[in-house]
């Protein structure tokens, strides 16, 4: 069975039946039961139409759900049921979809488990597996979304800002399972770059690629993080560096710049040097200084410092850090980031201190086994000295 | 979304306080009313999406560990008298933000005891470590 064609349908046939009248969460009720049975059925007899096959089930359960509903359930749903303002006929239903399903109503966990369960297609059990939850509230949280979402208009665009950073979210907060939600918020973003001339959207894409394309280099052969100047740079895939460079080239080149197409931008420096040593550290930090000045993020001058220490030198690099404690206080890459630097000053003592604290402050045990392996090893070259 | 583990205590916290005795003088409807408000909780968090685990524990428990090669692990049964604290069970739950951690936290604190009163039992709440590592 083509799951990739399966998973590209599903927001497409969510669409005709909304089109039809159907509410958005009656309709992907009805289209994910239609989807468990095409996984069921498709292995043995693989349909000629594939969508016209969804659109079909999905209709035929649509009639079993409005039977079966009780009459409390639909009393909420005739409020919902009001003739949505459907898209025109020839927009895409996909992109409508999106911009329900990342509503600004929403919160950001719930956004993004819709957006990947009715724009992706995905089933609720492997976005439980994704987020390491139990898979009834997975189906909770998504038939609450669902539920915020049903009244809104259709027609309405969300804000674009909340979209992007709702694909960025699936990008960077899939854990295990069997789906890569990493490649899923790529495709789901190449949908919307395909439709859209907003630069930050090229920006958001180029950032994937240009990240994703270091996935075989981030961990060593224990699960170990490797930093981005230990990584093996032949095992980054050049292909999606490639890409990535294009698209945002493509973008710059349209000259409303933002964060997005910022941070693609330094990731591109990064994946452009053939060796950590060849990096181009100034351009670099060029980029953070804009950053800093557009978004004011006190996490963004923490990663400038990081640069002004590479351009400058790791003392310039511990000043750049000067009234940062005060916005982001308890932050364990504060510590790592001015361990870093104070080792590289040679102050091996301050740095092994630093490097703990930040061990301590981490909420991810791969970042405290980095951490703490950094402490160790300064603390064992002090004594060999 | 970061998950949280909200520690229920039979004994322990700040101010020592010991639920356990209050426990054994309740009446059979008080047990009710205050089981039944953790079975509530449970579905809530369920409901809401936020709900991944709840658990609760026997009250004794045994301390063991290696007992060197070749040799029986060393096991010590309790009671331990001078155990400061003495875990009961936990909820854990998976969420916005610490703050709605803490609020859930003080909601199952809230559970009725004696005359329907809150128990005020103390929570600890430890956030769960995850293996990716943080946004930047």
């Amino acid at each position: 069975m083509n799951e990739a064609l399966l998973r590209t349908l599903v927001p497409q046939v969510i669409g005709v039946l909304v089109r039809r009248g159907t509410t958005f969460a009656t309709a992907e009720d009805a289209v994910q039961e239609a989807l468990l049975e095409a996984h069921r059925t498709w292995s043995d007899r693989p349909p000629d139409d594939p969508r016209g096959w969804l659109v079909t089930v999905a209709q035929r359960r649509l009639v079993d759900i409005v039977r079966s509903e009780s009459s409390r359930r639909r009393r909420e749903e005739t409020a919902a049921l009001e003739p949505p303002q459907g898209p025109t006929e020839h927009g895409d239903d996909t992109l409508l979809l999106l911009f329900l399903c990342c509503h600004p109503s929403l919160t950001p966990a719930s956004a993004v488990a819709l957006t990947l369960r009715a724009v992706g297609g995905l089933t609720t059990r492997e976005i439980a597996e994704a987020f390491l939850v139990p898979e009834a509230t997975m189906a909770q949280r998504i038939s609450r979304a669902k539920r915020a979402v049903s009244g809104q208009d259709f027609s309405t665009p969300a804000d674009i800002a909340v979209v992007l950073r709702v694909l960025y979210l699936v990008f960077n907060e899939g854990y295990a399972g069997r789906v890569d939600l990493a490649a899923e918020a790529i495709r789901l973003t190449r949908l919307l770059a395909g439709e859209s001339a907003e630069p930050e959207v090229a920006g958001l894409l180029a950032l994937m690629l240009l990240h994703h394309a270091r996935r075989d280099a981030r961990r060593d052969e224990h699960g170990a993080l490797v930093t981005l100047d230990e990584q093996d740079r032949s095992l980054w895939h050049t292909d999606e560096i490639a890409e990535g460079v294009r698209i945002l080239s493509a973008a710059l080149a349209r000259e409303r710049s933002g964060e997005y197409q910022m941070q693609a931008a330094i990731a591109a420096l990064h994946d452009d040097a053939p060796a950590a040593a060849e990096t181009d550290w100034v351009q670099i930090l060029a980029w953070y200084d804009d950053m800093v000045v557009l978004t004011g993020n006190p996490l963004v001058a923490l990663s400038r410092a990081v640069a002004v220490g590479e351009v400058d030198g790791p003392l310039a690099g511990l000043r750049a850090l000067d009234g940062l404690d005060a916005a982001l206080g308890e932050h364990h890459r504060l510590d790592a980031v001015r361990a870093h630097l104070q080792e590289r000053a040679g102050r091996d003592e301050e740095a092994h201190a630093s490097y703990l604290r930040a061990a301590r402050r981490t909420t991810s045990t791969a970042e405290r086994d980095h951490l703490t392996k950094k402490a160790a090893l300064l603390r064992s070259r002090s004594r060999t000295r | 979304m970061p998950k949280y583990l909200l520690l229920k205590h039979y004994r322990g916290g700040p101010d020592q306080l010991d639920i356990d005795v209050p426990f054994v003088e309740w009446t059979p409807e008080e047990i009710d009313a205050h089981m039944a408000f953790q079975h509530d909780i449970a579905r809530v968090l369920q409901e809401n999406g936020e709900f991944v685990d709840a658990q609760a524990l026997t009250r004794e428990g045994t301390w063991v560990r290696y007992g060197g090669p070749d040799a029986a692990p060393v096991v010590t049964d309790g009671p331990f008298a001078e155990a400061k604290e003495v875990v009961a069970g936990w909820f854990m739950v998976d969420v916005e933000s610490k703050e709605r951690a803490y609020e859930v936290a003080a909601w199952v604190s809230s559970a009725p005891g004696k005359d329907g009163q809150p128990i005020h039992e103390w929570l600890q709440v430890r956030q769960v470590m995850e293996d990716r590592p943080e946004e930047s």
